[in-house]
């Protein structure tokens, strides 16, 4: 079965309602609890953090941002002298912190500052306390987790090498979903390091026989950057459901020899318990139809799963941003449906209201007037901020889709929304 | 540039939307890169709107940069007029776009649409959200109000409610009730519901309500000049300041000031024997200028607390909060960094803060109560019921909302009669202050440190201003043993008053250290 994998792709651009790469700051810094990400940008660069962050802001965050003043952009102040003064100001203030990330924006880009040549400077004069780096999460480069994908990309040039025949798992997961990770390697005999690392001093090392395997489906630069490291990927789905962990930890076990024996030893159990407790939550969501609206680059694996675990239809698949090569295994999984790249809001609206879907998935700004119009939706930004990789978080990523569906079903009847239900003309632009 | 983690304001862009959303028939084309359309979800999440913010923005990626941005505007402004007809339509750029300087008042007109465009200048590096919402209304206003013959009757417009507005939803109801019940029509009330054709009969009106001079203060100065249009200075929030209001109006409409007053609770629930534990309760105040301004009259006036400190975050009014600081015998604060508030706050040592969602976590931190007065606030000051500020039930709000978060009298007296009982001692905390529950206590361990080492006591290091404010001031004096035991037998919520006045008494008496008689003198000298 060749499912997506040769299906054409609907490719469109136009206005696209996602976030920015700098909103992956707010689980990264969490991930990594001796950094900071220093924003150089402006005033709506610091609003949308502290939006997307949320009440987060206040648990004194380590992320900041530098906002550009007039001076800085007629040329009236050096910005890289005014950058070396607000970075000894931050230091000061935080000597917790070891790793500085200067995180480029749409403003810092469009006037060139030179961020990378900052962060050389700045590492040096910090050094050896605080390494100094640099990427960027700015809109006109980076959709949302590509802001994640950047950040570890920076991270690579910069790891120790090593001849060793080393594993190397990449993206930033929960703590909890790691360490599960890291036991069903462990217990089939495989040791491996993390990209990224929670501490500076634990950076994994990288050669020409390391081997990697990524965890999450938007790292295309971080596996180049790999790549370029010598270092060689392990294909695979990702680890989402109990047959995309499965298919994952068999491509991590081929790649290492591991017998039939030892990988059942290691999996029978967990993945037993996985697809019963799937199977519970699957009952709300079987013969359901569902779209995604671009957001995370997750999208095709959440439908795989969803689809092929959970009995649902997909019927668009919307992704910010489609990498042939990392998805191959993935799209071979995914049954027939239309795929789209990229986004014309509008245009992408007026199909989703022609197919009607039972479930949606999108972004904040757009659920809640889907909803008022009678569409079910799933917010998408909790798919990245909750566990839901691996064996025992697979039942629960199912729950994060049956829940609006079942809340659907126990307000009717006693208590219809306003707008929803009845027939209603398209959105208009005001109420 | 400027270290920020938290701002008051957004950018003036964010101020435009809450224009445009607030009205109908009105679409914004923003010139703006991939992901400024973060700033929906304010919409649609905290005021939990049911559509789309009427914003269209262009999605210019850095491949496009290099070739055609205008294009690109261009192109998306005739789809967005073609797509949703607007009466009218506002273009603008965010701060990126302002960077690589196309024209889209010029683009725009290039296209010839049928429907008056205006163009906003909204200079992002030196302006922020209020000034956005005030320019914003000021240019449509402008470009839209026609010459227009008075109403028969008297009546007046109402100006500044808007989109993401604190309370501005019920604050809407409460005044319009006043003016009811004057017999007062209400023309137009703008931005809020308000069509670019409602915007054009503005003039009609004999004169005009000015609710949140922050939003319409621009607008009401130009239909003064251009419409003879005298506009209301009283912001009827609170029992005192809703009377001179009305009057006010009375004399801008020339008839008699009229004002049910049966539903007004306040004056008596202040008056109760159960308030007079908030006697010279200490606040401090903090938000939009206006709000601090309002309440603090209400605080001094209608309540009896002490006022130790105000200020504002908008600079647009730092000349009017600096002289009402100096009607309060108090230091004005006008900044927008929220460290700096905090600072002042630990320095204060205040008993209640009155501020924005900020502030109600610096209290959380401080371990001061606190209530929400102004924006920004987060989805649960965007409230189901009703919950005016302004009016007669505004008062009411008020009264609730200010007593709350307090420890209410009875409660409080129980306390300190009982602080040796393990249900009252000192380390169990107020029952509702959750987060001031100790190590130790019933129910095993907590996450928590304990009351005694609240930082009302200690100020966390959060910031070296901080840490150099409270080292400054009482570092010579030192707590002998005895003192500092005696210190801890004063109930906790009271204790940082205690400390503060005692070190204070200390210094103005030359004293190098502090002693238990040299507490129960400054208690003497302090007493009230």
């Amino acid at each position: 079965m060749t499912g997506c994998a040769q299906a054409p792709v609907l490719r469109e651009r136009g206005q696209h309602e996602v976030f920015c790469g700098l909103t992956g700051i707010v689980w990264l810094h969490r991930k990594m609890p001796d950094a900071f990400f220093l924003v150089v940008g402006s005033r709506t660069c610091a609003h949308l953090l502290q939006s997307a962050a949320g009440v987060m802001i206040f648990a004194e965050p380590r992320f900041a941002t530098a906002i550009l003043e007039e001076g800085d952009l007629a040329g009236l102040k050096d910005a890289n002298e005014e950058l070396d003064r607000t970075v000894a100001q931050l230091l000061e203030r935080r000597p917790d912190v070891r790793r500085l990330f200067l995180v480029g924006s749409c403003p810092s880009e469009v006037i060139k500052l030179d961020l990378a040549r900052a962060a050389e400077r700045l590492n040096a004069a910090h050094a050896p306390h605080t390494a100094v780096l640099n990427y960027s999460g700015s809109g006109i480069e980076t959709t949302f987790t590509q802001g994640e994908d950047a950040c570890l990309a920076a991270m690579v040039p910069a790891l120790e090498r090593t001849d060793d025949a080393n594993l190397v798992l990449v993206g930033a997961l929960p703590d909890v979903v790691e360490d599960q990770a890291l036991a069903l390697l462990s217990a089939m005999g495989i040791a491996a390091q993390v990209l990224p690392a929670r501490r500076a001093g634990e950076a994994p090392r990288v050669g020409p026989n390391t081997r990697y395997a990524l965890l999450q489906p938007f790292l295309g630069d971080t596996a180049a950057a790999l790549d370029r490291a010598g270092a060689t990927r392990i294909a695979a789905p990702f680890p989402f459901g109990e047959e995309g962990t499965t298919a994952w930890l068999r491509a991590v076990a081929d790649a290492h020899g591991v017998d039939d024996a030892t990988f059942a030893r290691a999996t029978d159990a967990p993945r037993a318990r996985a697809r019963k407790a799937v199977s519970t939550v699957a009952e709300t969501l079987s013969g359901k139809r569902i779209s995604f609206l671009p957001d995370s680059q997750m999208e095709p694996s959440l439908a795989r799963f969803l689809a092929r675990e959970c009995g649902m239809e997909p019927v668009e698949v919307g992704t910010p941003y489609l990498h042939s090569a990392i998805m191959a295994e993935e799209l071979a999984l995914l049954p027939e449906c239309r795929l789209s790249e990229g986004q014309d809001v509008e245009r992408q609206l007026d199909r989703l209201r022609a197919d009607a879907p039972d479930l949606t998935v999108c972004g904040l700004g757009l659920a809640n007037p889907l909803e008022a119009e009678g569409l079910t939706t799933k917010w998408a930004i909790e798919l990245v901020f909750t566990p839901v990789h691996f064996y025992e978080q697979a039942a629960d990523l199912a729950a994060l889709f049956a829940r609006p569906l079942r809340r659907k079903g126990l307000l009717l009847g006693s208590n219809t929304p306003r707008g929803s239900g009845g027939v209603k003309p398209p959105v208009l632009a005001a109420e | 540039m400027k270290l920020a983690v938290w701002t008051y304001e957004g950018p003036p862009h964010v101020g435009a939307m809450r224009v445009a959303t607030a009205m109908k028939g009105v679409h914004y084309v923003l010139h703006a890169p991939q992901g400024d359309t973060y700033a929906d979800l304010l919409f649609t999440m905290i005021e939990r709107r049911d559509h789309r913010p009427p914003v269209t923005y262009t999605t210019f990626q850095a491949r496009d940069l290099g070739s055609d941005t205008a294009t690109l505007f261009k192109d998306a402004a005739l789809a967005a007029y073609e797509r949703f007809e607007p009466q009218a339509m506002i273009v603008g750029a965010s701060c990126t776009a302002e960077l690589i300087q196309d024209d889209p008042g010029g683009l725009t007109e290039a296209l010839g649409l049928p429907v008056p465009v205006v163009a906003l200048d909204l200079p992002s590096y030196t302006r922020k959200e209020l000034f956005g919402t005030d320019e914003t209304f000021y240019q449509l206003v402008r470009h839209l109000a026609r010459p227009i013959q008075r109403t028969e009757r008297v009546s007046c417009n109402i100006l500044g409610p808007l989109a993401l507005g604190f309370r501005h939803r019920d604050d809407l109801v409460e005044v319009k009730a006043l003016l009811a019940g004057m017999g007062i029509d209400v023309n137009v009330v703008a931005p809020l519901g308000a069509a670019p054709a409602d915007l054009a009969r503005l003039g009609a009106a004999h004169f005009n309500v000015v609710l949140y001079p922050e939003h319409a203060e621009a607008a009401a100065r130009w239909l003064e000049r251009e419409h003879d249009q005298p506009w209301t200075k009283t912001i009827p929030l609170g029992a005192g300041a809703t009377r001179d209001f009305v009057a006010e109006v009375a004399r801008l409409a020339g008839i008699e000031a009229r004002l049910d007053e049966d539903r007004l609770r306040q004056p008596w629930w202040s008056a109760s024997v159960d308030s007079t534990y908030l006697t010279g309760k200490r606040v401090f105040l903090f938000g939009d200028a206006t709000h601090v301004r309002a309440l603090a009259r209400v605080a001094r006036d209608e309540m009896g607390f002490e006022v130790v400190g105000l200020g504002c975050y908008n600079r647009e009014f730092a000349r009017d909060i600096r002289s009402l600081a100096r009607d309060y015998g108090v230091e004005a604060l006008i900044t927008d960094d929220y460290l700096e508030v905090e600072a002042r706050i630990a320095e204060l040592a205040p008993e209640l803060i009155l501020g924005t969602q900020m502030e109600r976590h610096i209290g959380k931190r401080l371990g001061i109560p606190c209530a929400v007065i102004s924006s920004p606030v987060h989805v649960q000051d965007f409230p189901a019921r009703h919950s005016p500020f302004m009016g007669v039930e505004g008062a009411n709000v008020l009264f609730d909302t200010l007593v709350h978060p307090l420890v209410m009298g009875l409660e409080e007296h129980l306390l300190a009669m009982f602080r040796d009982d393990p249900e009252f001692s000192d380390a169990a905390g107020p029952s509702h202050h959750g987060h001031l529950a100790p190590a130790g206590s019933a129910g095993g361990q907590s996450p928590h440190p304990p009351a005694l080492h609240s930082p009302a006591l200690h100020p966390p290091a959060m910031s070296g201003r901080m840490r150099d404010g409270h080292d400054a001031s009482p570092a010579a004096l030192i707590w002998l043993d005895g003192a500092e035991r005696e210190l801890r037998k004063v109930p906790f919520f009271v204790r940082g008053k205690a400390r503060r006045n005692t070190e204070k008494f200390a210094q103005d008496q030359g004293l190098a250290e502090i002693s238990v008689e040299t507490l129960y003198e400054a208690k003497a000298h302090y007493a009230r």
